[in-house]
C-alpha cells in the first residue's frame, strides 16, 4: 500500500448481536486521501462496523488507530471531534427544519445560524453542490437531501469520509457529479470510506476494496483489477445465475392509465401529473426513478389505496378508478408495495396471517366471512416452499424474518394468487443477491405466462435486465415507454431529470 | 361599561387569571409535544400540582413554596410517565390516560385533610401607577405575580425554541428521533427533562386553580382543564405564540359563561357549564380541518415510541 | 448496563403472565400505600380482597360483584375492539350517561302505562344514545380530522352537564317534594331491569356484557372483519393496503363502543341505580378503560379483569367502612394497577439483557 502511514486502522473488531456475529474480528487500512470500498450482501456487517467507527456502536473486542492514537469513540460527537464525518444511507435529516438548521445539528460547535448559512453557501458553490440554506429539508429532492449530508460532513473538514450507499438515490448523471466531488476530496488528502454494492461504481471510484461475507472479511483487493463478475462472485461467495428471458411474446392491452392527477398524499410529497400508458399481456413494463419521485403514489393508485377519478385506470376494458383494493384484486390486478414491514406485511402478525391479508379474494380462504385458518396455513405454507422462504413455520411473526425471506413471501403471496395485472414497487430493495435473482425470475415467469407485470424500481440495472419496455417517472410527471433494448444509461438518466440543476465540476475534475 | 347586565372591564380583569392556568399547562405540554411526547396525562399532572400546592401553601404559609411544591407535583408526575414511556417504552396514550386516573385518586388521597381550608392569600404585584390607568389598571396591572411569570413564560419557551441551540435540539429530536440518535443526541434525555419542564408546569397551573382561582380545594377541581390544554396546542399549531391566543380565548369563553350565570339569565346553569367544552370542540373541528388542508403542523415523531436498535 | 433486545414475537407467556405480576405488584405497593394511611396493610389486603368472596356475609357481596362487574364488561368489551384498531374512545363515561338519558327518558314517557314493550324500547334507547355520543367524535374524525380521543373526552364534561340539567328540570320527578332527580324506575315495573335470579346480582346488563364479550371474541378471533381491525391497529399501511378504508373503520369502532356503553348506563339506570340523578354514574367508563388493558383488550382476559375491578370496588367500600380507609384509596389502587401494567408490558415485547449483549 505504499509508505504512508494509515490514517485508520481496524484491528480485530467484533461486534454480537442475540443469535448474529454481525463483525467477527475485523481488519482494515485507509490511507489518506484513499477512496476505499466496503463491499457485502446485506447483512453482511457494513453497517455494524462503520457505526462502531461513528461511535453509534461499540465493540465488544478489538481495537482502532486514528492518526497513530488509539481510538474509540463513546458516541457521535467523539467521532466528529476526532475528524470521522458520515453520510447515512437513510438520511439523518430534519424534513421540518431549514438546510442550516439540518447543519447546524450535525456539527460540534456551529457557528451563528447567519454565519453558517454563508459558509454553507461558500463550500456548496466550491464542490459543485448548490444548496440554498434556508430551504426546508422536507420540500427538497433526494439528490439535494444528500447534498445537505455531505455539506454538513464537509464543513467539518473531516480526515475521513463515511458514506452509506450514497448514490442509490441520484440519477446517472448527478452520480458523476457526486465522483468529482469525492475525487476532488480525496485529492485534498480526505479518505473516503465507500459503502456500496453497486460495483462497476466501485471499479470506477475506488482504489483498495474490503470485501465483508457473514461478518468476516473474505477479501481485499484493487477492485479495478478484478471485474465485476469476479466481485460479485466474492461477495455472495457463490456463482451467480442469469436471469432466463425467455418465452414472453406481448398481447392485448391488459391495463390502461390515461391522464392520471394525483394530488400529493402527505406535506411533503410530490403528486402524480397526467400519468398515462398501457400495458399488455406477456411484458414487463419498467418504471424507473429517483426514491420520491411519486413512486408510491403511483403504486397506491394502482393497487386502489388511493383510488382515482373515474376513467383514469382500466383493467381489461372495465373502468377500476375508484374502486378500493379489494375489488381490484378480485378482477386480477394486485400489488406488492415498497415498504415491507407495516404497509406489505404487518410486522407483528404471523405469516398465515400476513397471507389472509390480501389472499382471501382470489383463494378461497374464508367462509361466510370467517376464516379457514387451515386454508390459510396451507396457504402460507405454499408460498414458504414455493418460494424458498427461509423460516421455522407459518405461525412466526412477519418481522423475524430478514429482508430478503420476507420479500420473497410478499412477492409469492402476489404471484401465487395468479395475477393478472402485477405492480411491484422495489421488488429486491436490501435483498441478497441469491433472493433478488429468484424474484427477478419469478417476476419473469409470471410475465411468460401471459401475465402483465409493472416493476417500478430505482435499480436501474434490474430495470434494463428485466423490462421489455421502460418509461422514468420524475418529479410526477412518467415520460413515454420506450423499448428497452435501444436505450442507453445516458438517455435514461436523462429522462430521469438529469442531474437536477447541477453543473458538472469540469474545471475541477 | 355594561353590555347585557355584564361589567366589560370586570370580565376583561378576570380573564387573565381564569386563563392562567390553562396557559401554563398547555405551554409545558408544549415543550413536551415538541420533544416527540405525546402526554396525556396532563390533567392528572395538573390535579396534583393542585393538591401538591395547596398543601405546599398551607403547610408553610408561604404561597411561593406552595407553587413550588405544586411543581415539583408535576414534574414528579411527568417523570412516572417519562420513565414508563420512554424506560419501559410503554404506549403513550394508554399510559398518560393511567397518569390522569392516578392523578386523580392520588390527588383526593392527599386532599382528605385540606378540604374546607383557605389557602395563605397570594399577593398582587404592585407595578405602582400603572395600576390607576383606567381600564387598562385593572385589566392588565392587578394581578399577581404568576399571571405575569406565565407571560414572561410564553416569551422564554419562543426565544429558547428558536434561537438556542438546545432549542434546536429539542425540536430535532421531536422531528425524527431515530436521525437525532444517529447524530449522537441523548433522545430519551431530551424527552425526560422536556416532560419534566411539561410536568411542572402543569403542577403550576394546577396549584394556581387551588391557591389563586378558585381559592380552595375540592376534589376533581380540574374539571377537564387538562384536557383542554391538550386541546389548545393543537389549536396553536404547535406554536408558542398561538397557545398564549387559545388560553385566552377560553379564558373569555369560561368568564363569559360564568358572568351570564351570575347575570341570572333564564339559561339552566349546567346548559352554560357546558360552553366551554363545546367550544373547545369546536375550535378543535375548525383547526383540524386547517391542518388537515395545510401543512402539517405536529411534530414527526410525536407519539412515537424510540428504541435504538442496533 | 441493561439493554433491551426486540423478540422476534411477541411472547405469549408474558403476555398472560403480566397482568398477574401486575396485580401481585399493586398488591405490594397497594399495602405499603395502606401501611402510610395508617392501616394493617395484610388486614386491608385481606378485607378488599378476600373477605367479599370468601369472608362472612360473601354471600351479598358476591352478587355485588356482577352488579359491578356487568357494566365495565359491557363498556370494556367495546372499548377493546377499538383499543385494537387504534382508535381511542376514552369517552365512555359520556357515552354511558347518555345512554341511560334516552333509556329513563322512554321508561319516563310511557309512564305510567305497562307493556312488555316498555323494556325493549328502552334498550334500544339506551343504545342508540350511546351510539349517537360515540358517533359524533367518528364523525368529527373522519370529517375533520379532530383527534377522537380530545372530542370524546369533551363530550363526557358535556353528557355530565346535561345529565345534571335533566335531572333538575325535564326528567325530575314531578312527584318527588321537587328534590332533584328522576322518579325511580325500580318500583316501575315495566322499565325495572330487575335482577334474574334473586340474590345474584345477574340482571339484563350483565347478560348482555358476556354476550358482548361472546360477539367480541367471535368477531376479532374468527372473522375477517375483526382481523382487519387488528392489522388497522397493528400497521395502519397494511390495513389500508388490505382494502381497510380507515372512515368506516373509525365509526364502527366508536359506534359500537359508544352503543355498548350506552346500553351499559340504561341497565345501570333502570337497575340497581333506579334513578337519573345528577352523580348516578360511578365512573365505570373510565374504569372500564384499566379493564380493558389489564384484560389485555382480549375477551376472556376482560372477564377476569372486570370481576377483579368489581372486587376491588366493593372491597374497597368495606375497607371505608371497617378500616376507614379513603374512598380515594381505591382508585390509587386502580391507578398504580394500570400503571404496573404497562410498565410489565416491555417483557411481552422485549428481553432484558443484564450486561453486554452476547450472541
Amino acid at each position: 500500500m505504499g509508505a504512508t502511514e494509515p490514517l485508520l486502522r481496524v484491528e480485530g473488531l467484533s461486534k454480537a448481536y442475540p443469535g448474529v456475529l454481525a463483525n467477527d474480528a475485523v481488519n482494515l487500512a485507509i490511507a489518506p486521501g484513499q477512496v476505499h470500498a466496503l463491499l457485502g450482501e446485506n447483512g453482511a456487517g457494513k453497517s455494524t462496523l462503520v457505526k462502531m467507527i461513528y461511535g453509534l456502536v461499540r465493540p465488544d473486542a478489538g481495537s482502532m488507530v486514528l492518526r497513530g492514537a488509539p481510538y474509540a469513540p463513546p458516541d457521535p460527537h467523539a467521532a466528529r471531534a476526532a475528524g470521522v464525518a458520515m453520510v447515512f444511507q437513510h438520511f439523518s435529516l430534519f424534513e421540518a427544519l431549514n438546510v442550516a438548521e439540518n447543519v447546524a445539528l450535525g456539527m460540534e460547535n456551529p457557528p451563528p445560524l447567519r454565519q453558517l448559512a454563508a459558509r454553507i453557501r461558500a463550500v456548496s458553490d466550491a464542490y459543485g453542490l448548490p444548496l440554498d440554506p434556508g430551504r426546508i429539508v422536507g420540500d427538497l429532492s433526494a439528490g439535494e437531501r444528500q447534498r445537505v449530508e455531505i455539506i454538513r460532513c464537509l464543513l467539518q473538514e473531516p480526515k475521513l469520509l463515511i458514506m452509506d450507499e450514497p448514490t442509490s438515490v441520484l440519477t446517472p448523471q448527478e452520480v458523476e457529479i457526486l465522483f468529482a466531488t469525492l475525487r476532488l476530496l480525496a485529492a485534498e488528502g480526505t479518505a473516503i470510506l465507500y459503502i456500496s454494492h453497486k460495483l462497476e461504481e466501485i471499479r470506477s471510484l475506488c482504489d483498495r476494496a474490503t470485501i465483508l461475507r457473514g461478518g468476516r472479511v473474505v477479501a481485499a483487493c484493487n477492485p479495478r483489477e478484478r471485474t465485476a463478475h469476479e466481485l460479485a462472485e466474492l461477495m455472495v461467495g457463490a456463482e451467480l445465475k442469469l436471469t432466463d428471458r425467455a418465452g414472453r411474446k406481448p398481447g392485448e392491452v391488459l391495463l390502461e392509465v390515461v391522464g392520471l392527477h394525483m394530488p400529493p398524499a402527505s406535506a411533503f410529497g410530490p403528486s402524480l401529473k397526467s400519468v398515462s400508458f398501457e400495458l399488455r399481456r406477456g411484458e414487463v413494463l419498467g418504471i424507473g426513478g429517483v426514491a420520491g419521485n411519486g413512486q408510491e403514489d403511483l403504486l397506491a393508485t394502482l393497487s386502489g389505496e388511493r383510488p382515482s377519478s373515474a376513467g383514469t385506470v382500466v383493467l381489461k376494458g372495465e373502468d377500476v378508478s375508484t374502486l378500493g383494493p379489494n375489488p381490484r384484486r378480485a378482477r386480477g390486478l394486485l400489488a406488492a408495495p415498497e415498504e415491507r414491514l407495516g404497509h406489505a406485511a404487518a410486522p407483528d402478525m404471523s405469516l398465515t396471517e400476513n397471507a389472509v391479508l390480501t389472499g382471501t379474494m382470489r383463494r378461497p380462504l374464508t367462509r361466510h366471512g370467517f376464516i379457514d385458518r387451515r386454508a390459510a396455513r396451507a396457504f402460507a405454507a405454499e408460498i414458504i416452499a414455493a418460494f424458498d422462504v427461509r423460516t421455522p413455520g407459518p405461525q412466526v411473526a412477519a418481522r423475524a424474518l430478514s429482508g430478503g425471506n420476507l420479500q420473497k413471501f410478499v412477492i409469492g403471496r402476489e404471484v401465487l394468487q395468479a395475477p393478472e395485472v402485477l405492480v411491484v414497487n422495489q421488488p429486491t430493495w436490501g435483498v441478497d443477491a441469491a433472493a433478488a435473482a429468484a424474484i427477478r425470475q419469478a417476476l419473469l415467469d409470471l410475465a411468460a405466462a401471459g401475465a402483465g407485470v409493472i416493476v417500478i424500481s430505482q435499480d436501474l440495472d434490474e430495470l434494463l435486465e428485466i423490462s421489455d419496455r421502460f418509461a422514468a417517472l420524475n418529479e410526477g410527471r412518467l415520460s413515454p415507454p420506450q423499448a428497452t433494448a435501444k436505450l442507453t444509461l445516458r438517455e435514461i438518466g436523462l429522462s430521469l431529470g438529469g442531474a437536477h440543476g447541477m453543473k458538472p465540476l469540469e474545471v475541477l475534475a | 361599561m355594561t353590555l347585557g347586565g355584564i361589567d366589560l372591564v370586570a370580565l376583561m380583569a378576570m380573564l387573565m387569571v381564569a386563563s392562567t392556568p390553562i396557559l401554563l399547562a398547555a405551554t409545558g405540554e408544549l415543550i413536551a409535544e415538541k420533544a416527540g411526547v405525546l402526554n396525556l396525562g396532563v390533567e392528572g399532572m395538573m390535579i396534583m400540582g393542585a393538591i401538591g400546592g395547596f398543601a405546599g401553601a398551607v403547610m408553610t404559609g408561604s404561597p411561593a413554596l406552595g407553587f413550588l411544591a405544586g411543581a415539583g407535583a408535576g414534574a414528579a408526575m411527568a417523570l412516572v410517565f417519562g420513565f414508563l414511556t420512554q424506560v419501559l417504552l410503554s404506549n403513550q396514550v394508554a399510559t398518560g390516560l393511567a397518569l390522569t386516573l392516578f392523578g386523580m385518586g392520588l390527588s383526593a388521597l392527599i386532599g382528605k385533610g385540606f378540604e374546607g381550608v383557605r389557602p395563605p392569600a397570594t399577593g398582587k404585584l404592585d407595578l405602582g401607577g400603572l395600576a390607576d390607568l383606567p381600564v387598562l389598571g385593572p385589566v392588565l396591572f392587578r394581578h399577581d405575580w404568576v399571571v405575569y411569570l406565565s407571560l414572561a413564560l410564553i416569551v422564554a419557551v419562543w426565544l429558547f425554541l428558536h434561537l438556542s441551540r438546545a432549542g434546536l435540539i429539542l425540536r430535532a429530536v421531536g422531528e425524527n428521533h431515530d436521525a437525532a440518535h444517529a447524530l449522537g443526541y441523548r433522545v430519551v434525555m431530551v424527552r425526560l427533562a422536556a416532560l419534566a419542564f411539561g410536568g411542572a408546569l402543569a403542577g403550576l397551573g394546577g396549584a394556581y386553580l387551588s391557591l389563586v382561582r378558585v381559592p380552595q380545594w375540592t376534589e376533581g377541581m380540574t374539571a377537564g382543564a387538562g384536557w383542554i390544554a391538550l386541546a389548545i396546542v393543537v389549536f396553536a399549531s404547535w406554536r408558542i405564540e398561538r397557545v398564549l391566543l387559545g388560553a385566552y380565548l377560553f379564558g373569555g369563553v369560561t368568564v363569559l359563561q360564568l358572568r351570564l350565570q351570575a347575570a341570572g339569565y333564564a339559561i339552566p346553569v349546567q346548559l352554560l357549564s357546558m360552553a366551554p367544552y363545546v367550544i373547545t370542540i369546536l375550535v378543535l373541528v375548525i383547526i383540524s380541518a386547517r391542518h388537515r388542508r395545510g401543512a402539517q403542523a405536529a411534530p414527526a415523531a410525536l407519539g412515537r415510541i424510540f428504541h435504538a436498535s442496533r | 448496563m441493561i439493554t433491551l433486545v426486540a423478540r422476534p414475537a411477541p411472547s405469549r407467556f408474558w403476555s398472560w403472565a403480566t397482568p398477574v405480576l401486575a396485580v401481585l405488584a399493586t398488591m405490594l405497593a397497594g399495602g405499603g400505600l395502606f401501611a402510610l394511611l395508617g392501616s394493617d396493610p395484610f388486614e386491608a389486603i385481606r378485607v378488599i380482597f378476600w373477605d367479599p368472596l370468601f369472608g362472612a356475609n360473601a354471600g351479598y357481596f358476591r352478587g355485588q360483584l356482577f352488579i359491578k362487574a356487568g357494566p365495565l364488561i359491557l363498556i370494556a368489551a367495546g372499548l377493546a375492539v377499538g383499543f385494537r384498531a387504534g382508535i381511542w374512545n376514552i369517552g365512555a363515561e359520556g357515552q354511558y350517561i347518555i345512554g341511560a338519558l334516552c333509556g329513563a327518558a322512554v321508561a319516563l314517557a310511557a309512564f305510567p302505562a305497562e307493556s312488555a314493550l316498555i323494556f325493549p324500547a328502552m334498550v334500544l334507547a339506551g343504545a342508540f344514545g350511546g351510539w349517537v355520543w360515540g358517533m359524533i367524535p367518528a364523525l368529527l374524525k373522519n370529517r375533520f380530522g379532530a383527534s377522537e380521543i380530545l372530542v370524546s373526552l369533551m363530550l363526557v364534561y358535556v353528557a355530565q352537564n346535561l345529565l345534571a340539567w335533566a335531572a333538575f328540570g325535564p326528567l325530575k320527578n314531578p312527584a318527588g317534594f321537587g328534590f332533584p332527580g328522576s322518579r325511580n324506575l325500580q318500583q316501575y315495573p315495566s322499565a325495572h331491569n330487575a335482577e334474574l335470579i334473586a340474590g345474584s346480582g345477574v340482571h339484563w346488563g350483565v347478560v348482555a356484557g358476556i354476550a358482548a364479550l361472546i360477539g367480541t371474541y367471535v368477531l376479532m378471533n374468527r372473522h375477517i372483519a375483526g382481523f382487519r381491525i387488528q392489522v388497522a391497529g397493528d400497521a395502519p399501511k397494511a390495513a389500508r393496503f388490505a382494502g381497510v378504508a380507515p372512515a368506516r373503520l373509525v365509526g364502527f369502532c366508536l359506534g359500537l363502543s359508544g352503543a355498548l356503553a350506552g346500553l351499559a348506563g340504561m341497565f345501570e339506570v333502570a337497575g340497581p341505580s333506579g334513578q337519573v340523578t345528577d352523580s348516578f354514574n360511578a365512573g365505570y367508563g373510565f374504569t372500564a378503560i384499566i379493564v380493558a388493558f389489564l384484560g389485555r383488550l382480549n375477551p376472556v382476559g376482560i372477564l377476569l379483569a372486570g370481576l377483579l375491578m368489581a372486587l376491588t370496588y366493593i372491597g374497597g367500600d368495606m375497607a371505608q367502612l371497617t378500616l376507614r380507609l379513603p374512598a380515594a384509596a381505591i382508585q390509587v389502587f386502580q391507578g398504580l394497577l394500570l400503571f404496573f401494567l404497562l410498565g410489565m408490558d416491555l417483557l411481552t415485547n422485549y428481553t432484558v439483557q443484564w450486561g453486554k449483549a452476547r450472541a
